[in-house]
Parts: C-alpha cells; structure tokens; sequence
C-alpha cells in the first residue's frame, strides 16, 4: 500500500512538472515573438524596482484594505510552501512529518504559524469573493471580465479556500490520530489552529480518520499540483511573472515616448541627403520593419512579458479618464487582449511550426479604433499598475501603426497635421504672428 | 534670440513660448504674465519669436511620428545654431518632449517648466511676493497636469510658489500621482472627444469645484482651457476662476 502511493505519487508529480515546464517553455517562446527592446541597463536601480513592487508590493498599499487581504494571501501562499517541500519528500520517501524528527519542539510552532497563515489566507479569499461577487467593486465588475476572465478569479479564490482547508482537516485529523498513537502518525505538540477542533473527530475510528488524513493530503497536494499547471493559463500567473516584469519595468520618465530611430534617420537623410548609406551595390533592400504595431508581434518583448503579468485587477483601468468618463478604452482590456491574441498566436505557432496568417491582428480584431482613440496619454495607467506593466505603451505604437501605415486618422487630426507642417502650429495661425503677443506687451509698456 | 546673437550677448535662458502661449488669446496672457515677471525681475530672457515652431508632440502623441521627426529636427537645428544651453517652458508638454525626447535627436539642453523657474527664482529672493496680496488666505485648489505630475514627477515646486502666495491650499481627492487628466493630452485637443457619458474636463472641473476652491491653479495652456470650460459648464465662471500660476505671480510682484 504504502510502495503504490509512493509510485504514484511520483508519477502524478513527474507528470505535473513536465506539463508545466512544457507550458512555461511556449510562454517564453511567444514572448520572444516581440521586437528587440535592451532593458539591462541599470541592475541596481532593476534589483530595487523588483524587491520594492514585486516582493514588497509597494504599490498595493495605495488601497490599504485590499494590499493588507492580499499581502496576507500572498505571505500565505509563499510560506505555507516550505510544507509543500515537506509534503512533496514525504510523498517521495515514504515517510510521514518527515520535519518532526529534526525539528524537535520547533515543529509545532511551525505548523500552527503555517495554519495560522491558512486561516488569513482562507478569511482574506473569502473576503476577495465577496468583493467580486456581492459588493461589486466597479473595477472588478466592468464588461470586460464577462465570461472566462470572471470565473478565472473566482476558480483561483475557492481552490485556495479548498487548499488551506484540506490542510487543516489533514492536520486536525492527524492530531487525533497521534493522540490514539496511531502507528506511523508521528507524535508533535498541539498545533495552534487545529488542536482546537480536534473534538470534532473524537467519536470516529481510526480507519475513517486515516482515511480523512489520507484524502486531505492526497487532495492538497494534487491540488497544489493542478493548481501549479492551472497558473500559466491564469491571470494568476502575475505570482510568478511580477518579479521579471518589476525587474524590467521602465526607469525612465513616465512622460518619456519611445523614439523610432528608423524614422528619425528618414527624416535626417531626407533633409541631410549626404549622410545617407549608400545603397546596397547587390541590389538588396533591408527588410523593412512595418511601422508602429499592428499585430503582437510589432511590440517589444517587454508589452507582450507586461501581458502575461497582468493579473487583470484592473487598477489601471479605474484611474483612466477615458474609461471613467464612459469611453470604450479601458487599459486592462489592452493588456487582455494582447494576452489572447498572444495566445492564440502561439497556439497557430504549436500546430503550424511556424505562423500561418489568419487573417487577424490585435489591432481591430481586438482592439478597436475607437479604444485607442480615447487615450489621453496620462498616464494614470501606468502609475496605478502595481508590477510596472505599460498599457500607455502598447495604446502608443498601435496608433502609430494607424496613422502611418493605414493613413487612419480622423479629420480633425488629419487638419491638425496640415496646420502643424504648413503653419508650424497645430492651429491654423500665420507663423508671422507668433511673436504678435511680444509686440503687445512692448507696445504696453 | 536673433538680436542676442547679433549683439555678442547671450541670454541667461530661451523661453520656449509654445504654440497655445504665442497663438491661443487665453495663454497669451500667461505668456505675458511670465514675461512681465521675467521682465520686473531683471532675468535676461530671449525668444525664437517667428523661428519657433511646433515641437511635434501632438502629431507625435496621435501617432505621427514623421511629422514630430520633423519638427523636432527642424527645432533642434535653430535651437543647436545659436548654441541654447538652458530653456524655460510654461507647457508641461514642450516641457517634457524638449527635456525627455530632445536628446536621443541630438538636442540637449537644460529645461525647466516655469513652475520651477518661479520657485527658484522666489527661493533666490529674485522675485519678491507683496505681503497680503490678493491671494493671501485665499482657498485655492491645484491641477496636477499629466505632464509635469506623473510625466515627470514634479509635484511640489508649483504648489511651493502657491505657499509663498500665502494661500490656503485645499487639495481635491485625486491630486499628484493620482491626479486626473484634464482631457486634452493625446492629441485629444484638437479633436472631438470620443462617445462616452460626459467629458473628461467636466468630469475634473466638477472635482475642482467640489474643494470649494474660488481659484483653480493651473500650470499648462491646455489645462486651463479644458478647465475654464468645464467651470463655465457649470455656470460657476462668475465665481470661480482658472489662472495659471505664472498669472497669480504677476499679480503679486512687490512694487
């Protein structure tokens, strides 16, 4: 008996960390479908960034309420890992509390600190689902989250619950099962949390408790397990990606628009024909990059790691004045769609090789016009965004892509153009005036 | 900045007036305001005058970016012949494009928003404040613009020079880096705004009207023109006025 459960234990969690890894290699393959973009500058101010947003999530205790939930969920969530360890040895070895024996009298406090956290970790998710579900806070309520992106949260919100609640029935029935000096249930102190129930499971038999024990270990850490290869389809994948993606965030000012060197060069050859290269003698051309972004694979590896980041809690899309003012745009929608589309980019990628057109891109397939139209570059989403993802940026070279390469421009702007390269001024002045106010102010005087 | 050249002399700084500053009849009178304290406070100061053109940040923010090449080379072959080192803005967004984007095209120069320039200059006790001017006590909230606040993180030199105009600062909820925008970045200026419920300025002014402020100080152009028509919007133009800060200086200038 005890040899199958150590075989299939291994097996199940052979399988599990195959299939992850598996995924996890197509995720860094389709991030690397973006654009070239250096981002090593800087390692000490990059380390800082990651240890302040991503570990110390600095951002979040903007909103102190739901920073203090999710701290205790997240602290939870990485400490009570250090009993994954134990649980995965066990699992491999045979063995039962394979800890106890080292540990001695530290044990206990241990696992009553671990349940102690399960407990915050299960209030706080339930806390979470009430948010969602029953006091409909608009940010996690807006028409984007209809459908899949809704049942996402609420399926990662009651596995914790169901997760932290195995492990104290385990623990519970466990303490009974010790007091019995059940053979193999290796005698610890009470732990803080489950000593108290313990009443509970006084009036049944050893073989029901062993088999409570049995099915609470075995279903956490198969559902530890699903859970783990549940994360790279999830916007809970944020637990793992917020760390590269703080690392990588900007470090130069918000305000600052990225420069498209090729445009730059055009320009400087057009009105500087000297500089220009020659042309190649072999009658080559240079591959020509299309400009600004119409489908994922035009941004920069940096928008498409921001996509998996996203955790869709939709902060930036609350301060966004398009959006509070009843526009299309919301700014978590851009990172969304970029993620999908990604995806199903990758998925043409996995069964053709290599991309087979589909006659699709992320520009009006997903995003509309009217969304990018909306933007007013505040940039209020990049600085609500707790782990440094830049909807701005994506928003930013899919309206290049518009207006360069689609001439998709709407009238007023198109005039504003005119104005700015016949008159020097977006409106329509004579450029002689523009001193006009100076000759008032000398003529006062 | 042609007269400087020609006489031998240099300015201590180039004011970047703008395209709002030198053509729209509101911002004039900022411009005016900023001179005259320039002026009052004996700060040499040259202009491009008819050699300034656009810097190219709205065709750039709309997704232009031949267009701002343009400009930008055009400007930084007139800004690098007569050798400028230091500018003076009182756009957030020439402020941020000249300061930010300038340099990858071979344009560097120091460059200061004219907030910062006031405090500097009050700081220095270049520009003296009349005791209990008319803004002493006043209640008087502040709009963080895009540009200068989370563009480029300055958030206390404007509201520094309101400390020294002695008034009571109330401060609406959503200020520095979670102020809201005023609607007109983007481009969205100079173009209709898109379907929506209401207006973004009507929606901020609101805000703004909410501290019970009488004044409403701003530090761009296109700030105060979005939010002087939300104030009309709401019919409080008799009672409450937009003024850029530069304008509040000049009227507070010691004798």
């Amino acid at each position: 008996m005890q040899l199958i459960q150590q075989i299939a234990f291994i097996i199940l969690a052979g399988i599990s960390i195959y299939l992850f890894a598996k995924k996890i290699g197509e995720i860094r393959r389709n991030i690397k479908l973006g654009r070239d973009e250096d981002l090593n500058d800087n390692p000490g101010q990059r380390w800082k960034n990651m240890i302040l947003l991503a570990l110390g999530q600095q951002k979040m205790f903007k909103k102190p309420l739901p920073a203090f939930l999710h701290l205790a969920v997240y602290a939870g969530f990485i400490i009570i890992n250090i009993e994954i360890l134990e649980i995965l040895l066990d699992g491999i070895l045979g063995q039962h509390r394979l800890f106890a024996g080292p540990l001695g009298g530290m044990y206990a406090l241990l696992i009553g600190f671990f349940e102690i956290l399960a407990v915050l970790v299960l209030v706080s998710c339930v806390i979470f689902l009430a948010r969602r579900n029953i006091t409909k806070v608009r940010r996690l309520n807006l028409k984007e989250l209809n459908g899949w992106p809704r049942n996402d949260a609420n399926i990662i919100l009651i596995t914790e619950i169901i997760l932290m609640s195995l492990f104290l029935t385990m623990n519970t029935a466990d303490l009974v099962l010790q007091g019995r000096n059940a053979e193999h249930y290796t005698v610890t102190s009470q732990f803080w949390i489950s000593g108290n129930f313990t009443s509970l499971f006084e009036n049944l038999s050893n073989g029901t408790l062993i088999a409570i024990e049995r099915t609470g270990w075995w279903l956490h850490i198969i559902g530890v397990l699903i859970f783990m290869n549940y994360l790279p389809y999830s916007k809970h994948f944020h637990i793992i990606l917020a760390f590269p993606n703080a690392y990588y965030m900007r470090l130069k000012p918000q305000g600052e628009m990225k420069n498209m060197k090729e445009i730059q060069n055009e320009v400087l050859y057009m009105m500087q024909p000297e500089l220009a290269p020659a042309a190649p003698t072999d009658g080559s051309q240079p591959a020509q990059q299309r400009f600004g972004a119409k489908d994922v694979m035009d941004l920069s590896w940096k928008n498409l790691l921001d996509a998996y980041s996203c955790t869709e809690c939709g902060r930036c899309t609350a301060a966004c004045p398009a959006n509070l003012t009843g526009k299309a745009l919301s700014p978590r929608k851009i990172m969304m769609d970029t993620r999908d589309r990604l995806e199903e980019v990758g998925e043409n990628i996995n069964k053709n090789k290599t991309f087979h057109d589909d006659g699709k891109s992320l520009v009006h397939d997903y995003i509309t016009v009217e969304e990018l139209r909306a933007c007013t570059t505040c940039q209020a989403c990049v600085e609500a965004c707790p782990v440094g993802i830049e909807p701005l940026d994506i928003i930013q070279q899919l309206r290049r892509y518009l207006v360069m390469e689609e001439s998709n421009s709407p009238q007023e702007w198109n005039l504003m153009f005119g104005n700015v390269e016949n008159n020097m001024a977006p409106w329509k002045f004579s450029p002689d005036e523009r001193d006009k106010w100076a000759e008032e102010l000398n003529a006062q005087a | 900045m042609a007269e400087y050249v020609a006489g031998g002399e240099s300015p201590e700084v180039l004011f970047w007036v703008g395209c709002a500053g030198s053509f729209d009849q509101r911002a004039q009178r900022i411009t005016k305001a900023f001179a005259q304290i320039l002026d009052k406070v004996g700060v040499k100061f040259a202009i491009l005058g008819k050699e300034e053109m656009c810097t190219g940040d709205p065709a750039r923010r709309a997704g232009n970016e031949f267009l701002f090449q343009m400009m930008a080379y055009n400007n930084i072959q007139t800004l690098n012949s007569y050798s400028v080192k230091k500018i003076v803005t009182a756009c957030p967004h020439c402020f941020n494009i000249i300061k930010n984007e300038y340099p990858a095209l071979g344009g560097t120069y120091e460059v200061i928003h004219h907030t910062t320039f006031l405090q500097q200059l009050i700081n220095d006790g270049r520009v003296k404040l009349k005791g209990g001017g008319e803004f002493k006590g006043k209640k008087i909230t502040y709009h963080d613009s895009c540009y200068l606040g989370r563009g480029n993180g300055i958030y206390e030199a404007p509201r520094e020079v309101l400390q020294a105009l002695d008034v009571e600062l109330v401060e609406m909820k959503r200020c520095r880096t979670n102020g809201l925008c005023c609607g007109a970045g983007g481009a969205q200026m100079f173009k209709e705004e898109e379907p929506g419920n209401t207006r973004v300025n009507f929606d901020r002014s609101t805000e703004a009207l909410e501290t019970g402020a009488t004044i409403i100080a701003a530090n761009c152009p296109f700030c105060t023109t979005m939010l002087t028509d939300g104030v009309k919007n709401k019919e409080k133009e008799d009672s409450v006025a937009v003024l850029d800060i530069a304008e509040m200086v000049a009227r507070s200038l010691a004798d």
